[in-house]
């Protein structure tokens, strides 16, 4: 009983004491909210009803926004400054963007990652995505009545680490704490794995609207364990609209259109695109040049031969997922579909081909990857119900590497390896006396540096004068729960050192997250303040909670002197929660969890000793 | 740095049971994995991290049989160098040259690719049992780390050919 919180961490103490969380599904059409209420999780609604938020943002000249469907419904008449698909430029330079979006928008380089011009001046990705979020947060929050303790955000499987950055910055920047950044296939596992009680190899085939993810996971007794994912990130429901867009603008007239008409011509092919899901004609009424609209009737055969190239592109990361794992489509239990592109009958119908079945759409395509990460949030946020008891594996898409002599890549951590993941490698010197080493963290299969993706550059300075050969510098990768990297390097012999988490080729740093906070707030100065302060109460109340539970549980893991300290630690926190000063408390909590570190770590070491003893006799087959 | 096979209750030997690994793997992943610690203070969630790359590296290592094997041989003070060739018998170098000429040969050839990944399996197969005596039964580290080094080349290898099957496949 000492050791129950513990062994069971995630354990609620009191199931009245349900902290508030959600899953939030950041699409490049559409985002949802979504949360566990009664046991039961769901979508919640905006105030017309409906829980669809097109992931549209609109800006005005004084820098106020619109998001959602009104933003939608001014595409036509503000091109320019209403962005549709922004999740097509996270964590991305001007020189990785697609072509529709350099054509629809103004897109400035800034050196790292690519801006938005708008009315409003530049905005980053970021900016832009954390406007969805801010919409979505002020719905759980209204509907829920109080603030959240955190948030779940979905981010696609083949999101590379400058991506999933540029996610996990825009929610802390719409002021979401992220519980963790979990991948859409694996959320609409979760969610088909718990409603259906599923065990066995299943696949889930996630066509977005603009992103496309494959995933293979094994479920047994309660794990979720991906095998392999792979996918696109850059190819979605927008590549087919686009196609289709192109060929009725060719039938029509081929006459170069202004913004506002190729975007209501780019509104209509998905449109068509949407009624051909249903019928077998469509009359598509495209505009040309002047005022002119011309009918042009749309076959379903039509619109699938001149997408089906699309549709193929999808089935070579299947293969390779396949491959990655070692499995035959026929070891596939179930194909799951995932995301509004699914809903295209050759989509479904590809793939029912490929692996000889017909696919698993029992739940809304569109809704399951934020009911999967609003139970997942659930369990992040410690509401987890004794039984209730999971475990979610997940991998890294993308190898991690170095660049090398030569400009080729040197893989430090393979694609699908399970995450949390760390690697060292031993690198030396190759000139006399030489006193630094440049460090250029790669992200990508290919062989070259030139055809991965740039992460990060770094240099390790002061290295002592030594022979070519004679120091001994050890990189150390880690990629964390969220499958976000850090890169460190040292010299064995001298301990000189530096360390880099990944962010600054494409991220923000934390200054600008901070600075863009307090602009944000700065009409409500006050309430960011106040919010802050409330956060670090609450904070430094568990902490104080936790650690003396601790203490109370397992003092003999700590001596006089230790316990002393981290006593002393306590009573400072408990004096800086007398005052109101937010950074003061902050600073305590750091200091607190400094001097607990150790002791944390011995707890959980003893806890794990006791468990494994425990449980092998009974427990284990043979 | 904790052992692997004491991690996981197992004996340290190179003969294990998987299905008794993949149980306790999981164990220890639900004690300490960070999706368990999430709302839990800093600190804490920072060792569920370091414990869980701890028992996924553990895992990976010994879920492989050649890496549990270098692994094993590492604790018994032989570190291989997957470098050099020197030690390595005459004939299987030899034969590591014939292994190359075919594959560079069949490159175009799926099905020739096919059967060479088909053969390479068997020779392993075949190698791998011969590692095990002398890991576990007869020990000669001498005799297992040029198993082990032999074993190393023809994952390469097998990988090579992967990659080319992979490469026809697009």
């Amino acid at each position: 009983m000492a050791l129950l919180q513990l062994s069971e961490p995630g354990e609620s103490p009191d199931p009245h004491q349900q902290r508030l969380a959600v899953g939030i599904d950041l699409g490049t059409t559409n985002s949802l909210v979504a949360t566990v209420r009664n046991s039961i999780a769901e979508c919640l609604p905006a105030e017309d009803g409906g829980v669809i938020l097109p992931s549209v943002v609109r800006y005005y000249k004084d820098g106020h926004t619109v998001v959602g469907q009104a933003a939608l419904a001014a595409q036509t008449i503000d091109p320019r400054n209403t962005i549709a698909s922004i999740k097509r430029l996270m964590g991305r330079g001007l020189a990785d963007t697609d072509a529709g979006m350099r054509s629809r928008y103004d897109l400035v380089d800034t050196g790292d990652m690519v801006r938005v011009n708008t009315v409003a001046g530049l905005r980053t990705p970021v900016e832009i995505s954390a406007e969805i979020l801010k919409v979505l947060r002020e719905r759980a929050e209204a509907t829920l009545g109080d603030e959240l303790v955190g948030a779940v955000i979905t981010v696609p499987a083949y999101f590379d680490d400058a991506q999933r950055q540029a996610t996990k910055d825009a929610a802390r920047l719409a002021g979401l704490n992220v519980l963790r950044l979990l991948n859409e296939p694996t959320a609409a596992a979760i969610a088909y794995g718990l409603d259906e009680g599923a065990e066995g190899i299943y696949a889930v085939y996630d066509l977005g609207g603009g992103t496309f993810d494959f995933s293979i996971l094994r479920l047994s007794r309660g794990v979720f364990e991906v095998m392999a994912t792979s996918g696109d990130s850059s190819l979605g429901g927008d590549d087919f609209d686009e196609a289709l867009a192109d060929w009725l603008h060719k039938k029509a007239s081929g006459v170069d259109l202004d913004c506002s008409k190729s975007r209501a011509l780019l509104v209509e092919a998905r449109r068509v695109k949407e009624a051909l899901t249903e019928n077998a004609l469509c009359v598509a009424r495209v505009p040309v040049a002047a005022d002119g609209i011309k009918d042009i009737p749309v076959s379903v055969e039509e619109f699938h031969e001149l997408t089906r190239k699309l549709v193929e592109r999808s089935l070579s990361p299947v293969k390779k997922a396949l491959r990655d794992a070692a499995l035959k489509v026929d070891d596939i239990q179930a194909v799951v579909m995932v995301g509004g592109a699914t809903r295209m009958p050759h989509v479904r119908s590809a793939v029912a081909a490929l692996f000889g079945r017909e696919p698993n759409i029992d739940i809304d395509p569109e809704k399951v990857v934020a009911i999967g990460a609003a139970t997942q949030a659930n369990i992040l946020a410690g509401n987890r119900r004794a039984g209730e008891d999971w475990l979610l594996l997940d991998v890294i898409p993308l190898s991690l590497g170095l660049e090398m002599m030569g400009g080729l890549t040197e893989k430090i951590i393979t694609r699908n390896s399970t995450i949390p993941v760390s690697k060292a490698q031993d690198f030396t010197t190759y000139k006399d006396g030489q006193s630094a080493m440049a460090i250029h963290v790669v992200q990508g299969e290919r062989e070259l540096v030139a055809d991965c993706r740039s992460l990060a550059r770094f240099e390790l300075r002061g290295i002592p004068p030594m022979p070519a050969g004679g120091a001994r510098i050890r990189v150390t990768f880690q990629v964390d729960a969220d499958g976000l990297l850090a890169v460190s390097a040292r010299e064995q012999t001298t301990g000189v050192e530096a360390h880099v988490s990944v962010k600054p080729s494409y991220g923000l740093s934390d200054e600008e997250i901070t600075g863009m906070l307090k602009s944000g707030f700065e009409h409500a100065a006050n309430d960011m303040q106040a919010r802050s302060l409330r956060e670090q109460q609450v904070e430094a109340g568990r902490l104080i909670d936790a650690t003396e539970q601790a203490i109370k549980e397992d003092a003999d893991l700590l001596s006089a002197t230790e316990q002393a300290s981290v006593l002393a630690e306590i009573e400072r926190v408990r004096l800086l929660l007398q005052g109101l000063d937010h950074l003061a408390i902050k600073a305590g909590i750091d200091a607190l969890s400094a001097k607990t570190g150790d002791f944390a770590a011995r707890r959980m070491d003893k806890a794990i000793r006791l468990a494994l003893t425990g449980s092998r006799i009974d427990k284990l087959p043979l | 740095m904790h052992e692997y096979f004491s991690l996981f209750g197992l004996a340290e030997r190179f003969t294990i049971d998987p299905a008794q690994l993949d149980v306790a793997y999981r164990q220890v992943q639900a004690q300490v994995h960070p999706d368990r610690f999430a709302h839990r203070p800093e600190a804490e969630r920072r060792v569920a991290m370091q414990w869980a790359t701890l028992a996924n590296e553990a895992f990976r290592t010994l879920k492989n049989p050649l890496a549990r094997a270098r692994y094993l041989l590492g604790r018994r003070g032989v570190e291989i160098d997957a470098d050099r060739n020197n030690g390595m018998s005459h004939a299987f170098l030899m034969q590591q040259m014939e292994w190359r000429e075919a594959v560079e040969d069949s490159m175009a050839n799926p099905d020739a690719l096919q059967r060479l990944e088909r053969d390479l399996a068997r020779d392993e197969r075949v190698m791998l049992d011969d590692l095990k005596h002398t890991l576990d039964v007869e020990v000669d580290l001498t005799q297992a780390s040029e198993l082990v080094r032999r074993l190393m080349f023809m994952e390469k290898l097998r990988r090579e050919i992967d990659e080319a099957l992979a490469q026809l496949e697009t």
